[in-house]
């Protein structure tokens, strides 16, 4: 039994991601979308929280988001899984519920 | 007009997740028909504003980061970008577009007017300029 919680904010704008990482439970599951996919990227002051976070969770990415705003796969996180707007249907299926960190 | 001002718009927010960036453009066309100096500042998220290889089609949004390439045309003299913004987002210079500038009447020709800066330059700028636009 597991949530999955969305991030849509800027991790360097809110503290959307990291109040979504300090409540996060083992197991679940972290989508990020709209300019929440900055937090997907590497060499980022927050690559690390995000990087600590995928012990336990795992985290997903919306890949139109990341293409519209210049960037492609090679620049994501290692591990984090881009998913299309299928995917993003399929996580909130495959979880108990989703809540969303705006 | 009397007298040329100095005009900085400060751009703070990504493109595409709220409407400053688009908006914020907008505006700094609209003012190339009152041929003012006109400087844009880019920081914080704003770095993302100018990175190369959008793609908006995938989110049915207007793509509109290739308008920056042409504001040199609009009468903008320069782009600044915050360097520790850049910094803290994992970017470079090189992941930014770059922006031609030419003077019609002198010929004079600038390459790229898009300049990475130091943060006590963007003080000076800012304090510098006579009106900041906030987006």
């Amino acid at each position: 039994m597991s949530d999955l919680y969305t991030v849509n904010k800027s991790p360097f704008e809110t503290n959307s991601l990291a109040s979504c990482l300090k409540f996060a439970t083992a197991g679940a599951a972290i989508l990020l979308l709209e300019d929440g996919v900055y937090a997907a990227l590497k060499g980022t002051a927050v690559e690390e929280s995000v990087k600590a976070a995928m012990a336990d969770k795992k985290v997903y990415a919306l890949g139109h988001d990341i293409k519209a705003r210049g960037f492609d796969e090679s620049r994501v996180i290692d591990g984090v899984e881009l998913v299309d707007y299928a995917g993003f249907v399929d996580l909130a299926e495959a979880n108990d519920k989703v809540q969303a960190w705006l | 007009m009397s007298e040329i001002k100095k005009f900085m718009y400060l751009n703070r927010r990504a493109p595409y997740g709220t409407i400053y960036a688009w908006e914020s453009l907008e505006v700094v066309l609209i003012g190339a028909a009152f041929d003012q100096e006109v400087s844009l500042m880019f920081v914080d998220d704003g770095v993302y504003q100018l990175t190369k290889g959008q793609d908006t089609a995938g989110i049915e949004m207007k793509n509109f980061s290739a308008t920056y390439r042409t504001l040199g045309d609009y009468g903008v003299r320069h782009m600044y970008v915050d360097k520790a913004s850049l910094e803290a987002r994992g970017l470079t210079q090189d992941d930014l577009v770059q922006v031609a500038w030419e003077d019609w009447e002198t010929e004079e020709e600038v390459e790229n007017i898009v300049e990475v800066v130091e943060a006590d330059k963007g003080a000076e700028l800012l304090s510098e300029s006579d009106v900041v636009f906030s987006f």
